[in-house]
């Protein structure tokens, strides 16, 4: 397969080179004008939650998706997972329309939300067994991969046979990435995955995802509220408000624009708040008092 | 991997995440079985205190079959409900499975998990009231039981359908359903002639066709009907497929209103 660079860029944060090569072919995921609202009311339009957001995504790039709460950033997500269904538009992934080729685009992809969603009852082994099954994957070899995972994510085999529920929040979430990794997606949508984790978790899953990108080639899509997080392990992001796509730049194009174009200082927050009118603050203030999105 | 090996693997997961959750929620297991067969013989001491062991039969057999039909009912028709308890619909719905395959092993588990329930309870209302099974006719009993249970998944399908539209009234409208099963299929004694059209609703369910079948094996050792057995395949026939296509129409819908998302 030919390799074409279509990009170079460092993150100023870790350091590291990020989103510096793309495979040619086709994108890994390839959303054009994708359009959902939905009926709150039967006698008031539909509030559109995306409307009209086309974006390319190339493989092995880490794609951040901010936004305020309300955005459309996780009906976004679903859209792609196929948990809903488009009123206008399409999205494929490596080529594979996903209102044509669902079970296809479905093998290919895997998701983990900000709620580490699980049979509590259940241990991790059994919760990953679930999963591995459900994506053909023999038991041994499910096995065995669990295990490595889990290793890598700082969990013991100990903690593989104990009920998911006397796990703290942040060990469930790991268990949640080690849960879609285990299936080997190409195409991973991290819904926040680390909201709610203390700072070492935090850190444990961005060192992850960059080893994911690295080492499995799979291309990510992460939305997120944690700035310096998108501006670590994002090759390119794209801000939504209003369920429309406002901005989408690499963050350090993001962080210039906002500083030539609007005065303002050249950080990703002043981008955020530039591009969906509004503060973090505000955002994470709604988040806690319950917003759902 | 062939196609129907994938298959395989996930209607397993299916039967293998139910045992799982059956032996991690072993207290409740035991609680509702102490509950079934106290139920069970509550009922049935009605038949010993007249002193009719065709009642105590007829009792017996209802209340038995009754717990394994609902049992099978009720785990089919809980497969959405029990998802959306645990958060996990989302998941379970983004991956590679066939809903067919789904249903089948949520099926598959319901009738095993129904078949020991059964066969325990059977085996403390035997020992209970003394009872001689000889000369019952335990091989037509059997071919009600499978041929029923069929015809019993296809409407727990259709009730699964349920939770996945009405999130708040879902699980309710599931109990409510069979609540109404309960009614129309003369579990505890055929329905009288009296009651009018109630009867002839009581023909629309299987339940009806499996309790007078396995009554008429194992109090009388008769042989099955076949008229009988025949209707109960046409009704596996009908409510199978159909349950199948409302579940994907219900999925649709889901998608398109976002309910699948919801939790409760």
């Amino acid at each position: 397969m030919s390799i074409a660079v279509l990009e170079t860029t460092q993150s100023p944060a870790s350091g590291r080179p990020i989103a510096k090569e793309f495979r040619a072919g086709p994108a890994a995921l390839l959303v054009e004008h994708a359009t959902k609202g939905f009926k709150v009311d039967r006698r008031k339009p539909p509030v559109m939650a995306v409307d009209d957001v086309s974006i390319r995504i190339e493989r092995g790039e880490i794609y951040g998706l901010l936004g305020a709460n309300g955005s459309g950033k996780s009906t976004f997500i679903r859209l792609v997972s196929g948990l809903l269904t488009l009123d206008a538009g399409r999205v494929e992934v490596f080529g594979h329309d996903l209102a044509r080729d669902e079970m296809a685009v479905k093998r290919l992809i895997n998701r983990v939300s900000v709620d580490a969603a699980f049979f509590k009852k259940l241990s991790p082994a059994e919760n990953l067994s679930f999963a591995a099954r459900l994506y053909g994957l023999d038991a041994g070899e499910a096995r065995r991969k669990a295990a490595e995972i889990m290793a890598r994510l700082g969990i013991g085999e100990k903690r593989m046979g104990r009920p998911v529920e006397q796990m703290s929040r942040g060990m469930q979430q790991k268990v949640a990435i080690a849960r879609a990794i285990l299936t080997s997606p190409t195409l991973l949508l991290l819904d926040e995955p680390t909201t709610g984790l203390d700072p070492r978790s935090k850190l444990d899953v961005q060192a992850f995802i960059e080893e994911l990108r690295a080492d499995h080639d799979a291309t990510i899509v992460l939305t997120t509220h944690d700035l310096a997080e998108a501006d670590r392990l994002c090759g390119r992001i794209g801000i939504l408000a209003g369920g429309r796509l406002t901005a989408e730049e690499t963050p350090e194009r993001l962080k210039t624009r906002v500083a030539f174009e609007h005065g303002l200082p050249p950080t990703l927050e002043s981008a955020f708040m530039q591009y969906t009118g509004r503060s973090l603050d505000d955002d994470i203030e709604e988040g806690e008092a319950g917003q759902v999105e | 991997m062939t196609a129907i090996r994938r298959e395989a693997l996930a209607s397993y997961a299916f039967v293998e995440r139910n045992f799982n959750l059956t032996k991690r929620y072993w207290g409740w297991e035991v609680a509702f079985l102490v509950y079934a067969v106290a139920g069970a013989l509550s009922v049935s001491l009605i038949g010993q205190s007249v002193g009719s062991r065709r009642l105590l039969m007829s009792l017996v057999v209802g209340a038995v079959f009754w717990n394994y039909l609902s049992v099978v009912f009720q785990s089919i028709g809980d497969t959405i409900t029990w998802e959306r308890w645990e958060g996990t619909l989302e998941y379970t719905m983004m991956a590679p499975v066939r809903r067919s395959v789904q249903l089948l092993g949520s099926a598959l588990y319901a009738v095993v998990y129904g078949l020991i329930h059964t066969a325990i309870l059977l085996i403390v209302l035997v020992l209970f009231f003394s009872l001689d099974l000889g000369h019952a006719n335990l091989g037509a009993a059997a071919v009600f039981m499978v041929v029923g249970s069929a015809s019993l998944i296809g409407i727990g399908m259709l009730a699964a359908i349920l939770p996945m539209m009405s999130v708040e009234r879902g699980s309710q409208m599931v109990f409510v359903m069979q609540s109404c099963l309960l009614l129309i299929s003369g579990v505890y004694a055929p329905l009288p002639s009296s009651i009018g059209p109630l009867r002839y609703i009581s023909e629309l369910s299987p339940a009806t066709y499996v309790l007078r079948g396995v009554r008429s094996a194992l109090i009388d050792g008769s042989g099955p009907d076949w008229a009988e057995v025949a209707i109960l395949v046409v009704m596996a026939c009908f409510f199978i497929p159909v349950g199948l296509w409302g579940f994907g129409r219900a999925e649709r819908y889901a998608k398109r209103t976002g309910k699948l998302k919801r939790v409760g």
